[in-house]
């Protein structure tokens, strides 16, 4: 299965509702693109919903490292949203879980974001 | 393409499916109903890995690991996967990659074999590593070793060998 993206507004942050695998190919580029495509367009609030994720790659992870570290780049801020065990171990593993701004309820998400 | 040796000792799922491979080699049953051997060559492309990885995965499942074991090793060999069609071959059409998948009466042995530069694993920086941490790449082999309870490094001159081993669980241990 490959990767969708639905991207939608809530309180001038863009939230992007995944689903599939990301992995190596189409998954990453289909993030890449979609982030990109999010700061292009000037916002630069984007909260990442892996909720729907079903597997994810050494190179998703990377994928969403660099996502990460474009957007703060920016001047903007990308967290992680609805983790699911998988995904949650492997930024665990790698370290990465306290990089993230990782949360699971959206409503707090949003709010989290700097005005 | 055809099988050397033709056996059941897959599930027929999975057998239907190689049978659309590009090539393969050699499978070889062994003595009982819990072990088997098999291997394939494949072309460096992202349908392979995809291969290979549903290959590891129901070759982890009849060997009777969990099912929080089992993805664990598919992700592994995906891992090798990669390294060998991407950062081996190139994905150069001219190079293949061979993947092997032994279960004996104590572990699952996977083989990962590519016509590459070859990889020096003492060359690869540590994801963990603080300067790492925010790389884009480069946690491959860090997951590899993180799920398997074996991984060794053979240089072939050209290409490189990888060899994952995990250890089937007492129970599920043939006789």
């Amino acid at each position: 299965m490959s990767m969708k993206v639905k991207t939608r507004q809530v309180d001038g942050i863009t939230i992007l509702d995944l689903s599939g695998r990301i992995t190596l190919g189409e998954g990453s580029v289909t993030i890449r693109d979609a982030v990109r495509d999010v700061l292009a367009k000037g916002s630069n609030k984007i909260l990442l919903n892996l909720g729907d994720i079903s597997y994810i790659d050494s190179s998703g992870i990377g994928e969403l490292v660099s996502a990460f570290t474009t957007v703060k780049n920016s001047g903007g801020e990308l967290k992680l949203l609805n983790l699911t065990k998988k995904v949650h171990d492997l930024l665990q593993i790698t370290k990465l879980y306290t990089v993230f701004d990782v949360k699971d309820d959206e409503a707090t998400a949003i709010s989290s974001f700097s005005k | 393409m055809t099988f050397k040796n033709s056996t059941s000792k897959l599930p027929s799922s999975l057998l239907s499916d190689v049978d659309d491979w590009h090539t393969s080699t050699a499978r070889t049953a062994l003595a009982d109903s819990t072990t088997s051997r098999v291997s394939f060559t494949l072309d460096s492309s992202l349908d392979s890995v995809n291969k290979i990885e549903q290959t590891a995965e129901q070759c982890a499942q009849r060997a009777g690991f969990d099912e929080d074991t089992v993805p664990h090793i598919a992700m592994a060999v995906r891992e090798a996967a990669v390294n060998a069609v991407l950062h081996g071959n190139s994905y150069d059409t001219s190079k293949h990659v061979v993947a092997s998948f032994e279960t004996t009466s104590d572990s699952l042995i996977i083989r990962i074999s590519d016509q590459g530069p070859g990889l020096d694993p003492d060359k690869i920086p540590d994801p963990l590593a603080p300067e790492n941490i925010l790389r884009g790449s480069g946690r491959g082999i860090f997951l590899i070793k993180a799920f398997m309870d074996e991984v060794n490094f053979r240089q072939l001159h050209p290409g490189t060998e990888l060899t994952l081993i995990k250890h089937r669980p007492p129970a599920q241990s043939g006789t």
